[in-house]
């Protein structure tokens, strides 16, 4: 299990300041199915999202992201249950006037500049973006009169991330935002998104990077087959599901450690020792007491990818 | 969490004005398109140029009874070019959009949809007057070929008449065909449905069990219509060949109509 510093988690809590107090949602799934002849490819799922909030979707392939975006999105009616955003039926042109969404698409006309693709797009809305604000926050710059065909990959996810924002929206659709960026492209789209976040705008965020959504969302909604198997902030969804880990170097026994309780695992390993445990804290005071010699300690939260894999394999 | 619907202040629904700038806007971007893709302004535009350059400037000077061979084909290539721009405009250009998934994009967007279908109807439009114009001018200038103004202004007419009926079969194509067998399925039915309605060569001059066939074609209606333009058409009432081609135009609106709803209920 990767270890990541503890110090590493403060911060990033730090870093989330904003996480939304109880307010009314903005967007809601209540109770939803969706059938596809005699597949279930949603199956009676809840989420809402508020003002303000990055809230990241996250699930194995099939799981029934794109079914729950495109539902909020109005593409598609619901087989029983209930879709609302901004309290009207998604469905309704008002509606959208307010949404912006980046979905997986191939390729958009390869002909048209990146410009025309904005001036375009900017016309569907009542106050959109100027296009000089559009270009600097997608980083457009400099290839704003190339031809959409001529850009790479990273560059035309960018493109896209400018449609989806050039409405100025309040509600944001993000569906695998940064396949194709590099790195360095990467943390700066997240810059973005984090800063829509701090003007009070919802980003729904679905990907297969976890360290995205670590490292983004206020809340993580795990879902698989359909279902949500898990809701909360990524801290919280690391800990319920497989624990910190306490990493050092002590004298105390295997089987005395294996009778503190919430110890799920105990593993020596060159050395040292490596405790699995929900309740880091106790476990560490205990261990402190009894070994004076204890040394190298550190304590680290599991990598989201762990938790996400021990979710969905007990599916 | 699931609490009942909470009403946020919508904005008030798009003026005139602005709907009208997005239809402009979706129409000048969709033309501009299909100029830039070399692949589609050539074919459309270079196909019936050649052939009429080849075989309409042949027969100058040919005459059958009354009727100006050069002439009797200005209307067919003009047919074959405006159909051909409809259906490859729109059957490819649309079912390679609904392929890459930028039509969900749209669809996801405030887009009006009538904005949509305006801009490649218009687009097809277009481009059939613009192949007209172009076979008009060569017609007249090298064809020995005259025509009036009101048999010109009546061609135009004409052509955007077939370029919007044409338009409906382009739209039903895109809708059933996989966008990476497009080019060659339109092919498949456009070039033998072009040849037996007589926008090649007068029908008069192919064998007489295939002129049987050529009533049972829109292409033949639209073609009939054209030559009447001239006097040339056939013994049928004009009546008839309108009443075919709005039958038809309605036929794969209806039929276009269907599947998209279809596949709406099941997407």
């Amino acid at each position: 299990m990767p270890l990541n510093a503890i110090a590493y988690e403060t911060e990033q809590l730090a870093a989330k300041t904003s996480v939304s107090a109880p307010q009314r949602p903005i967007a809601t799934l209540i109770n939803v199915t969706k059938r596809y002849g005699a597949t279930v490819a949603l199956d009676g799922l809840s989420l809402s999202l508020h003002p303000g909030e990055v809230v990241a979707l996250l699930g194995p392939n099939g799981a029934g992201k794109s079914t729950a975006v495109k539902l909020l999105l109005g593409l598609i009616a619901p087989t029983s249950g209930t879709s609302r955003v901004f309290g009207s039926d998604p469905r309704e042109a008002t509606t959208r006037t307010r949404v912006g969404a980046m979905l997986q698409v191939a390729r958009i006309t390869e002909t048209l500049r990146v410009r025309e693709h904005l001036d375009l797009f900017r016309s569907y809305y009542p106050h959109p973006l100027p296009i000089a604000d559009i270009l600097r926050i997608a980083q457009l710059q400099g290839i704003e009169d190339r031809f959409f065909g001529q850009l790479s990959g990273g560059q035309k996810q960018r493109v896209l991330y400018a449609l989806a924002i050039c409405g100025n929206p309040d509600l944001i659709f993000l569906d695998e935002p940064t396949v194709g960026m590099d790195i360095e492209a990467r943390r700066s789209l997240w810059q973005q998104i984090r800063s829509l976040s701090a003007q009070g705008k919802t980003v729904l965020l679905t990907t297969h990077y976890l360290e995205e959504a670590d490292a983004l969302a206020h809340r993580i909604i795990v879902i698989n087959k359909g279902r949500v198997i898990s809701a909360g902030t990524p801290t919280e969804i690391k800990r319920n599901n497989g624990g910190r880990t306490i990493r050092c170097q002590t004298r105390l026994s295997r089987e005395f450690l294996q009778t503190l309780p919430s110890v799920s695992n105990v593993e020596f390993n060159e050395g040292a020792v490596v405790v699995t445990t929900s309740e880091a804290e106790t476990v560490v005071r205990e261990m402190l007491l009894r070994d004076e010699t204890l040394s190298n300690l550190e304590i680290a939260s599991p990598a989201l990818e762990d938790a996400f894999l021990a979710l969905t394999r007990n599916q | 969490m699931a609490t009942s619907a909470i009403t946020h202040p919508l904005p008030a629904a798009t003026g005139f004005a602005s709907t009208l700038r997005i239809f402009g806007k979706e129409t000048k971007y969709e033309f501009l398109k299909l100029m830039r893709t070399k692949s589609f302004s050539l074919s459309t535009i270079g196909f019936p140029v050649m052939f009429y350059v080849l075989f309409g400037i042949a027969n100058r000077n040919a005459f059958a009874g009354s009727i100006h061979i050069a002439k009797y084909m200005l209307g067919g290539y003009a047919c074959f070019g405006l159909i051909g721009a409809a259906l490859f405009g729109i059957g490819v250009g649309l079912a390679g959009e609904i392929a890459a998934g930028w039509l969900e994009l749209k669809r996801a967007s405030p887009m009006p949809a009538p904005a949509y279908l305006f801009a490649k109807c218009a687009s097809a439009v277009g481009f059939g007057l613009i192949i007209v114009s172009i076979l008009t001018a060569i017609a007249l200038s090298v064809g020995g070929v005259s025509l009036t103004f009101t048999e010109l202004i009546k061609m135009l007419g004409m052509t955007i008449v077939g370029s919007i009926s044409f338009a409906s079969m382009g739209l039903l194509l895109a809708l059933v065909i996989p966008a990476n067998a497009a080019t060659g399925i339109v092919n498949l039915i456009y070039l033998p449905m072009s040849f037996l309605s007589g926008l090649w060569m007068p029908l008069r001059f192919m064998p007489h069990w295939l002129q049987g066939v050529a009533p049972a074609l829109p292409t033949y209606h639209l073609s009939q219509l054209m030559l009447s333009i001239f006097g040339y058409a056939d013994s049928v009432s004009l009546a008839t060949h309108w009443n075919a081609l709005l039958g038809f135009t309605l036929l794969m609106l209806g039929l276009s109509w269907l599947i998209f709803h279809r596949k709406e209920q099941n997407a």
